[in-house]
């Protein structure tokens, strides 16, 4: 006799809205919410980043460029926190839903960083007059886009994307001991070689300018968000079909 | 405290009874010794100002090369298996590989650092405090580079990717190394990086035992 | 020589035991229990999930669904553990071949907290007296899996978990292990077996996973 187990028995509410199957049926009515709201925040933060903001006295228009640089940079740290939280749900609770979404949030993570860096070389080019500088925040972003790529090709390393998950949630979380470290180091290296010819710290920001940058952050956010679920769904759908094939591969063989 | 040291004896034995590696891994490191001075030129004042920073890189590059070993053997012929149900914890077991792999892997390294000193014209005294500098970052590094072995250890590509993985963490093992050797060892601000380096060691020595003990457990699941 | 001290007595409890690797479920339900003095045969098909069986006693692998439960009249909690009294002596050899045979041996002896001078006895015990000096590398596989059962006898673990423990070995060979077992289960040991062979052993029942229903059934 075979005993089905029935897998919602014995739940409480976050298993059942956190169980890959269910998680399917809700988040279907998230992706298109996600995705009108950011449309319009993107909207109405571009519309005020481009024509309702000042130019800056020094910079001039190249300052619009912080629009996108600073949620970028944010969200490039954001998503590596969030992946971090993921992986004490991997290891701590065996959760597959967290498997799925520290491996979805990888690539997200490096495009954010890819995008901060780059807008920083852009902004960088006018500002400091080179595209590269050797500062503090500048060489930890580059290391943090280090550590995305390289758990990215881990998880390509791995057939076995189950126990992948758990080895990988142990890099991930060695690497969120460390950034404060490295962050450390950085900054000591960095005043150690170059006594502060640039530095971002104490801006002090009027409200024309403050508002935008909210607004696009919170844009980007948002877009996160929406690329996250709908990707978290993709690597649901695309794990059960394996399962369907591995099943059908068995039933005929055996 | 007997079992603990019948893992770090036969892991020395092992190591010493396969000498062409160990003998390989020290070539490799003063290879680099020969590569920049014909790679940058033979500016004697030049070479010296970047030795510090050169020794740590072939240290790094070397003890990379040298992570493969940490626990491949084991794992392929399944001592790590046995080792479940040794009468001392796994991590202790982990930790003593780690010493062993430090003294049989990173102190030739150590030990052949004056031959590197010569070649890229070093005084005695940046001599000594590269070998301080040295000795108290290593135990770091390997730390980080057993979580990497730990990781990657079913792969049979781990070589290359437990590298890549663990290099950009630690980056401040090698900012803190390459300042110890260029401030020296004197107390206040001229110490500080060797101190904070030996602050680095210490958590991680302390700490990666249980992370890459784990890994090694998960995946033998 | 066979060694003559006993064992407290014990008993292994498996009850419900569900276990999911990648995704599949392997085993749901398995019910057993061995007491001291007896032996379990698990047969069945490959594939059917004897090794992850005797892998989950040993504690490798996270429990799905159930229960292994390890009883013993022994009060003394560190002896307790069903982890510090097993052997697992799986397909690989665990064996160094650039060490000699008596250092592969001692090298497991110490770590196990057995006592050294068994070593040698073990060797004699297991037909490799004569090479005991000589590098492992030299054994052929038979006497490979040899050097690897000679474990068993260096430290005392009431149970002994066997995953094919005649691979590779000759006639002679599977009479050592059904000798072995046979002196275990005197003593008072436990002993779960995975193979094909029909090994001579008194105490035995024979345990049979089958993959339609992957439930264990007792014969």
């Amino acid at each position: 006799m075979t005993q089905k187990i029935d897998p919602l028995k014995k739940m409480n509410w976050f298993d059942r809205i956190a169980h890959p199957g269910q998680f399917l049926k809700w988040s279907g009515y998230l992706i298109l919410p996600l995705a009108i709201l950011s449309a319009i925040l993107f909207g109405v933060g571009l519309w005020f980043a481009f024509f309702n903001s000042p130019e800056d006295y020094q910079m001039g228009n190249t300052v619009r460029i912080m629009y996108i640089h600073v949620p970028n940079a944010w969200l490039s740290q954001l998503v590596y926190v969030m992946m971090a939280v993921s992986a004490i749900g991997t290891l701590v609770w065996r959760h597959p839903l967290a498997d799925v979404s520290m491996k979805v949030a990888a690539p997200l993570g490096a495009a954010f960083t890819t995008m901060a860096l780059f807008t920083g070389m852009l902004w960088g080019r006018p500002t400091w007059g080179t595209y590269w500088e050797w500062d503090g925040r500048m060489t930890a972003t580059l290391i943090l886009l280090l550590m995305y790529l390289g758990i990215i090709a881990l998880w390509r390393s791995f057939d076995d994307q189950l126990r992948a998950a758990k080895l990988i949630a142990i890099i991930t979380l060695v690497g969120v001991i460390n950034i404060p470290i490295i962050k450390f180091s950085v900054d000591w290296w960095n005043t150690l070689h170059q006594p502060s010819i640039v530095s971002t710290e104490g801006l002090s920001m009027p409200a024309s300018i403050y508002t935008p940058l909210l607004i696009m952050t919170f844009a980007f956010t948002v877009l996160f968000a929406l690329l996250q679920t709908n990707a978290t769904r993709t690597e649901i759908l695309r794990r059960k079909a394996d399962r369907q094939l591995r099943k059908s591969l068995n039933k005929e063989n055996g | 405290m007997k079992a603990f040291l019948s893992i770090l004896l036969r892991d020395i034995k092992l190591a010493t009874s396969s000498f062409g590696d160990m003998l390989t891994l020290v070539l490799f490191f003063i290879m680099i010794g020969v590569i920049v001075p014909i790679a940058i030129g033979p500016d004697k004042d030049l070479l010296a100002l970047i030795a510090p920073g050169v020794i740590w890189i072939a240290a790094f590059l070397s003890s990379l090369l040298a992570l493969d070993k940490m626990f491949r053997q084991d794992f392929d012929d399944g001592s790590l298996l046995a080792m479940r149900h040794a009468s001392i914890s796994f991590e202790a077991i982990v930790f003593a590989k780690l010493i062993a792999h430090w003294l049989t892997s990173i102190l030739p390294l150590i030990i052949a650092t004056p031959m590197l000193a010569l070649m890229l014209n070093m005084n005695a005294q940046i001599l000594t405090y590269t070998i301080i500098s040295l000795t108290v970052g290593t135990p770091a590094l390997i730390s980080f580079g057993a979580v990497g072995a730990a990781i990657t250890v079913s792969l049979r590509r781990g070589g290359l990717i437990a590298p890549v993985l663990i290099l950009p963490l630690t980056l401040p093992i090698l900012i803190f190394g390459v300042s110890a050797i260029k401030t020296g060892t004197g107390v206040g601000t001229q110490g500080t990086a060797l101190l904070i380096l030996g602050a680095i060691s210490l958590v991680t020595v302390a700490f990666t035992p249980f992370a890459s003990a784990l890994a090694l457990k998960l995946t033998q699941e | 020589m066979p060694n003559k001290e006993a064992y407290s007595s014990q008993q292994i409890n498996v009850s419900k035991l569900s276990l999911i690797r990648s995704e599949r479920l392997i085993l749901s339900d398995v019910n057993f229990s061995v007491k001291s003095g007896k032996a379990i045969f698990l047969r069945g098909d490959n594939g059917v999930g004897k090794t992850s069986l005797l892998m989950a006693i040993a504690g490798y692998l996270h429990i799905g669904a159930g229960e292994i439960s390890w009883r013993t009249d022994n009060d003394n909690e560190e002896e307790n553990s069903l982890i510090d009294n097993l052997h697992f002596i799986a397909h690989q050899t665990a064996i160094k071949p650039t060490l000699s045979l008596k250092d592969n041996l001692m090298f497991w002896c110490t770590l196990y907290g057995g006592a050294p001078e068994k070593v040698i006895d073990a060797l004699k015990t297991v037909g490799l007296s004569h090479a005991i000096d000589f590098e492992a590398g030299l054994l052929s596989a038979g006497q490979k899996k040899r050097l690897s059962l000679a474990r068993l006898l260096v430290a005392n673990r009431a149970l002994w978990l066997l995953d094919e423990p005649t691979s590779s070995l000759d006639r002679e060979g599977d009479k050592l292990v059904a000798n072995l077992i046979d002196n275990h289960l005197e003593r008072g040991g436990i002993a779960i077996i995975a193979t094909h062979l029909d090994l001579n052993i008194k105490n035995a029942k024979t345990f049979i996973l089958t993959k339609t229903n992957q439930h264990g059934e007792i014969a």
